[in-house]
């Protein structure tokens, strides 16, 4: 299986990554090669195993459902202090509707 | 006293013969002389770090000390430190001081040691070279010329040049192991969910475990008794009791200390792809454990050649859900200008990220992506139970499994920069071990033209404290974990 420079742009839209066409075909060079590392692993026979999602065959832990955080007023001045923009407590970010 | 283990230097400063202020100063002035030449540091704070050493003092004062209180330990820099810039290598967090401690943070601060500074890193952790960092490669002390590996080589690195007596580093596909085979240091992987992820920057969510970098499988235990422990922050954690990693180290067992130990030796370890010379340092160091009184088995992982690329579906795929959280919104860098939300989004991650992130990104988001989950993400978690199935069936023959770390001493930096596939083999050995959750360890064994080689043990779930032994128990009667680089010697 060999990727085009126009599944290249395609992952990146979804990634919402940026990508020039120079970017895309030097990155289209790399993917395939690794790709053509992960083909390997495609060819073996695995029907019938179960896929381990995980090193530990644990279920998820359930905790009450109240607040945990106290002091929530302190907490989010600190937490909003490094966003890029905030206002009102509110994180700011482009007009989405018009 | 750069020399002394954790042991050694927790017994100086409970008879205060040196202050943790004394001992924090030399280090600080350590850093500022060889840092610059190794990069090993991203974030330095003397004001910080010596408050804490003046705290530690007064705890030690007041006889209310533990084996790390006034110990300096540099963090790598991706376990969120409150009040420190925590950058993870990436121009994405160049600016985030993070406003709460990761719980391996937080525990070393409760156990009264002075955080030294925060190492640079692979950027993400994505790397084996520690090349891909956006603050510049680390060089390793052993040879300036080459990489120290990755993705923590910055612990590796300050570790080895004695820039701190011990280190904290993570490990998702080798990134402890591999640095500190190519450091000369003895470094820990545990079995997976034994210590906290919370604050922890998350790469691949099922594989990523904290560990330590230190000189010796002694100073690893000490580390390791800190470091692990069940949190109810972290969904993975497991509550299991707290366990004393040293209490193994400590008995006499006179002269053959390993007898009945099994040590299996799996044959795809020891294939045409490992270099030559450093087989013959493991081989020799098997030789080693022989006379401890093991013995060893013939075994076999036949699905060990699948486990790079089955890393590469799984690894990628998760990353690329945990990263999709670097937006420009709430945290971190956001691009400087942009048309709309969208837009946002696409130049903050394109600028914002370097280009492995965003090429382990594309993969990840390709092989979830409508139509190829079920060829890519299935299909590897399947190789994954297959490679757990091999493990299992190892450990009913051997108690342990032993061979090389990494297949090459330390390469030379930009040797591998441009071909991500050359990088990735690099942590061949290393892998499986993580899909599979297992614990493990590398020992110095060696060296190779002067650049040291590492030995990796790998246990069962759980047995940390007996891995740390058999290391322990090599590294009384050899003395390769002893070597330092030259030019890093103690002014004192």
């Amino acid at each position: 299986m060999a990727l085009t420079r126009e599944q290249v742009h395609r992952i990146a839209h979804l990634a919402r990554i940026e990508i020039s066409d120079a970017e895309a075909d030097r990155t289209l060079e790399q993917l395939n090669d690794i790709f053509a590392l992960i083909a390997e692993m495609q060819a073996v026979d695995t029907s019938g195993v179960e896929p381990m999602a995980h090193a530990q065959d644990v279920a998820q832990r359930l905790r009450a459902d109240q607040i945990t955080e106290v002091d929530q007023l302190t907490r989010r001045t600190a937490f909003q202090l490094i966003a890029p923009q905030t206002e009102d407590g509110l994180y700011l970010v482009p007009k989405v509707i018009e | 006293m750069i020399e002394r283990s954790l042991r050694e230097i927790a017994s100086s400063l409970a008879e205060r013969r040196i202050s943790s202020v004394e001992l924090t100063r030399l280090y600080l002035d350590r850093i500022a002389r060889h840092n610059p030449a190794l990069n090993a540091f991203i974030t330095i704070d003397e004001e910080a770090s010596l408050a804490q050493a003046r705290a530690a003092d007064e705890r030690l004062r007041r006889g209310d000390a533990g084996p790390l209180t006034g110990i300096p330990i540099a963090h790598k820099d991706i376990f969120c430190s409150e009040g420190w810039l925590t950058t993870c290598g990436s121009r994405m967090l160049a600016n985030f001081v993070s406003p709460y401690d990761a719980s391996v943070i937080a525990r070393f601060r409760a156990a009264g040691a002075v955080l030294l500074g925060k190492t640079n890193m692979d950027e993400f952790a994505m790397g084996s070279s520690n090349e891909t960092s956006f603050f510049g490669p680390v060089r390793n002390p052993w040879d300036l010329t080459r990489v120290p590996g990755g993705s923590s080589g910055g612990s590796a690195a300050a570790v080895a040049a004695r820039l701190a007596p011990a280190a904290t580093g993570t490990d998702t596909g080798g990134s402890i192991r591999q640095p500190a085979a190519l450091c000369n240091l003895t470094g820990m992987k545990p079995t997976y969910g034994v210590v906290s992820r919370y604050g922890m920057i998350a790469f691949a969510s099922s594989l990523d475990q904290g560990g330590p970098l230190a000189r010796s499988a002694e100073d690893c235990a000490v580390m390791l008794s800190a470091m692990a422990g069940f949190d109810d922050r972290d969904s993975t954690s497991l509550d299991r009791p707290a366990e004393d990693f040293f209490r193994d180290l400590v008995s006499d067992r006179g002269s053959r200390p390993l007898s009945g130990l099994r040590i299996g030796l799996p044959a795809e370890f020891f294939d045409a792809g490992c270099d030559r010379e450093i087989i013959e340092l493991v081989d020799a160091a098997v030789a080693d454990y022989r006379r401890l009184g093991a013995e060893t088995v013939s075994i076999s992982l036949p699905n060990m050649r699948l486990s790079v690329p089955a890393y590469y579906v799984i690894a990628p795929a998760e990353a690329s859900s945990n990263l999709a959280r670097f937006d420009g919104v709430r945290y971190g860098y956001r691009a400087a200008e942009y048309h709309d939300l969208i837009d946002m989004y696409r130049k903050t991650r394109a600028q914002g990220f370097g280009a492995e992130v965003k090429r382990r990104i594309l993969i990840g988001t390709y092989v979830l992506s409508h139509g190829y989950y079920d060829a890519y993400y299935l299909q590897a978690q399947r190789i994954r139970r297959l490679i757990a199935n091999d493990f299992a069936e190892a450990f009913r023959q051997c108690d342990v499994i032993a061979g090389p770390t990494s297949p090459t001493t330390a390469f030379r930096l930009g040797e591998k920069a441009a071909d991500p596939v050359q990088m990735y083999l690099s942590d061949i050995y290393t892998i499986a071990v993580n899909l599979a959750g297992l614990p493990a360890v590398s020992i110095p064994c060696g060296f190779a033209a002067g650049l040291p080689a590492g030995l990796q043990l790998i246990g069962n779930y759980f047995t940390e404290a007996r891995l740390l032994d058999v290391a322990h128990r090599y590294q009384m009667v050899t003395g390769w974990h002893l070597q330092h680089p030259r030019g890093f010697d103690s002014e004192d």
